[in-house]
């Protein structure tokens, strides 16, 4: 018995060297994400954005390795996303977990990595109180409440608008955007005169029952949240085919009804399309360039980044950050944690920064209008919010002032 | 220009525009249904394979949109005889089990199919210019694609019904409908009837997936799945086989399904099937079907 136990305390003391010893490690991640179904194309764009960071950095990470395991989330909804983690972390041993498109796969992972204690940088999901749910969670994606906010004062003070009707698909984040909105606009003086819940985030709805109404009440706005993805253009299509723009009605809203990929397939209808966001791909600065030529280069010209890919990119940059710091150990959250509160990085949308108190981004928001220019639909930037935080947090109205777990 | 009339005609034209094209795609799969008793799951997939011939020839070959709606109409009419002559055709006398699982089977095979050639993105075409933008009634304005759905979905409408009442093969197709057995005692061929009426079908469900484009936001591989169910229930509630009937049933629920979203918007998806629920506890059969 004393041998054996003699014999166990030096292998356990020659892990703890070898650990100590910094061997090269292969760090096991867990990517979770639509890979198949309505939201293929989102999941794409985001694992892209992810690889590219990992192929343009290979060095970065000295003798260590990364090895992404791919989990598909299927829709929008909870279970698929929350059985995929589940399974990441109890068979793969996954040592973090990423991705997370939609708000209620990122909600319900949130309870399960309170358990393992699983980091997990979140590269999408923008439903404003989902890092109060667990603090193992960062998110470098965005807030609905930054976007929000910033346009419905913009449409206030600048595009005048008195009155705005608010549509948005019927999910968490959606009426957290509408909120948003109600909140900037109403603060400048405007008045929501209608909320139209226009169908679920699984399925694109023929916008036109929702759009009538919209017009019917005669506002000057119209604010609308969709999911990235294709609700967009059928967003600017059937905005388009009810000649709503001709009755005085202006289409605003975040930049997700004007995603890069889904932008030259709207065609004229999107020219003039006014909306706030944190990033598109013809932002000027040169780590955008640059993040775009090298896009372009690996996934053809074809085949543009949008704000999905480049939540995949910035995510993968944290997971760098986070695995530096471990350095050959494991990757707790406690590392992670430490080494992201804080983080910055000069991502392709400009500066960002993960604030230490919330554990979210915090990044500039773009105004911008699409425009014509040679045949290709552009958007410029017509105006720049510098280190936007998000408002709700910082106003604790809510979820967002409590502690969710 | 009183609000009233505004919104009475408005929940009319989008809803006939909607009716028209449930009906043009719903009214092959009553056929297959009612005539040849078989549950076809995967009508959708011929309409949704009718949406990508369509755009593939509009922006691919620069073919014209009616046009392209016509050769969409027969290839896909076409490409439906093999499936027809060689797989259903051995599951007429089976259990429903044994349709449904190989139907399904055939839509996910679609699914994949489409999504590896034409990806997973909802493809969408520029309307010619006589569709584009939108008439100016006075009272209200509609977009001018809507109207040309209604008048080119009254006039399959009446196609149809001249066909199946006034001609021959009509009159044989509701003979082999009510009875079988004895249309083939008095010498239909009912082998051949099933296989034009299925490609008719088929054909009839493309060029509602070609129609459709414009108003269901694009084709994308998910149609097949998406829009089963609502074509099933115009099915359901207008009684199997009963070419009537689903015309009906188009018209009461794509008018009520506009109406909804139009006026209840948060519950209004749910307004078609309490009214599919009303309509089965009262008529199982379906509104005009027989026992």
């Amino acid at each position: 018995m004393k041998k054996f136990v003699a014999m166990s305390l030096v292998a356990v003391a020659f892990t703890i060297i070898t650990v100590k010893a910094t061997e090269a490690r292969e760090y096991k991640i867990g990517f979770i994400g639509p890979m198949s179904g309505g939201a293929a194309q989102l999941g794409q764009q985001m694992k892209r954005g992810a690889k590219l960071y990992m192929k343009l950095h290979k060095d970065q990470l000295g003798k260590h390795t990364i090895k992404m395991i791919v989990r598909d989330s299927k829709r929008p909804g909870g279970p698929i996303a929350k059985a995929a983690a589940q399974e990441l972390i109890t068979r793969e041993k996954v040592e973090l977990i990423t991705g997370l498109i939609f708000s209620p796969n990122a909600m319900s992972v949130a309870p399960l990595v309170n358990k393992s204690k699983t980091p997990v940088v979140i590269m999408n999901a923008g439903t404003t109180f989902i890092p109060n749910m667990s603090p193992h969670m960062v998110r470098v994606s965005f807030t609905m409440w930054q976007a929000g906010v910033i346009i419905g004062e913009h449409a206030a003070s600048n595009l005048n608008c008195k009155t705005a009707v608010a549509g948005y698909t019927n999910y968490p984040p959606g009426k957290d955007s509408i909120n948003a909105f109600r909140h900037g606009f109403e603060g400048k003086g405007g008045k929501v005169v209608d909320e139209i819940p226009m169908g679920g985030p699984g399925k694109v709805p023929d916008f036109t029952p929702f759009f009538q109404r919209a017009k019917s009440k005669k506002p000057n706005c119209l604010y609308v949240f969709v999911p990235a993805g294709n609700h967009a253009a059928a967003v600017a299509k059937t905005y388009q085919a009810l000649a709503m723009r001709k009755a005085g009605i202006r289409l605003i809203g975040p930049g997700d009804i004007t995603q890069d990929t889904q932008l030259q397939g709207m065609g004229s209808a999107a020219v003039g399309l006014v909306t706030a966001h944190h990033y598109h791909m013809f932002l000027k600065s040169a780590e955008n360039q640059a993040f775009v030529k090298a896009w372009k280069a690996e996934y053809g010209a074809n085949n543009p980044p949008d704000f999905v890919g480049v939540g995949g990119y910035d995510g993968m940059a944290a997971v760098y950050a986070a695995i530096r710091a471990a350095n050959g150990s494991k990757l707790t959250s406690a590392i992670a944690m430490k080494a992201l509160k804080g983080w910055k990085f000069e991502s392709p949308r400009g500066p960002i920064m993960i604030d230490p108190e919330t554990r979210d981004i915090i990044q500039n928001i773009y105004i911008s209008i699409v425009r014509k220019k040679g045949g290709m639909l552009v958007q410029e930037t017509q105006k720049t919010f510098k280190a936007v935080k998000d408002k709700c947090k910082e106003l604790k109205l809510g979820k967002c002032g409590k502690k969710l777990y | 220009m009183s609000p009233f009339l505004n919104e009475i005609s408005t929940v009319l034209v989008f809803g006939l525009a909607y009716a028209m094209l449930l009906f043009i795609i719903s009214v092959g799969l009553s056929i297959t249904m009612g005539l040849m008793g078989f549950a076809n799951l995967a009508h959708g997939s011929f309409a949704m394979m009718g949406g990508y011939v369509t755009v593939t020839l509009v922006t691919q070959s620069g073919v014209p949109f009616a046009a392209a709606l016509l050769i969409s109409f027969v290839a896909i009419a076409l490409l439906s005889i093999p499936f027809e002559r060689f797989l259903y055709r051995h599951l007429y006398r089976r259990s429903e089990l044994d349709q449904v699982l190989l139907t399904i089977g055939l839509v996910f095979a679609s699914i994949a199919g489409v999504t590896f050639i034409w990806g997973p993105d909802p493809q969408l075409i520029q309307m010619p210019n006589y569709l584009k933008g939108s008439v100016d009634l006075g009272f209200n304005t509609f977009p001018k694609y809507r109207i040309f759905m209604i008048i080119a979905g009254a006039m399959i409408v009446a196609g149809l019904f001249y066909g199946l009442e006034r001609t021959k093969i009509g009159a044989q197709i509701r003979a082999a409908v009510d009875n079988r057995t004895m249309a083939e005692s008095v010498g239909i061929n009912t082998d051949r009837l099933f296989t034009w009426t299925f490609a008719l079908g088929s054909g009839m469900a493309a060029l509602g997936g070609g129609l459709g484009i414009q108003i269901l936001g694009g084709i994308k591989p998910v149609f097949a799945f998406e829009y089963l169910v609502i074509f099933l229930i115009v099915v359901a509630v207008g009684g199997m086989g009963n070419i009537r009937g689903t015309f009906f049933a188009a018209l009461i629920l794509g008018i009520i399904d506009f109406a909804g979203k139009f006026y209840f918007p948060e519950g209004g998806a749910f307004v078609i099937f309490a009214v599919t629920i009303l309509v089965l506890l009262i008529r199982p059969q379906g509104l005009l079907g027989k026992n």
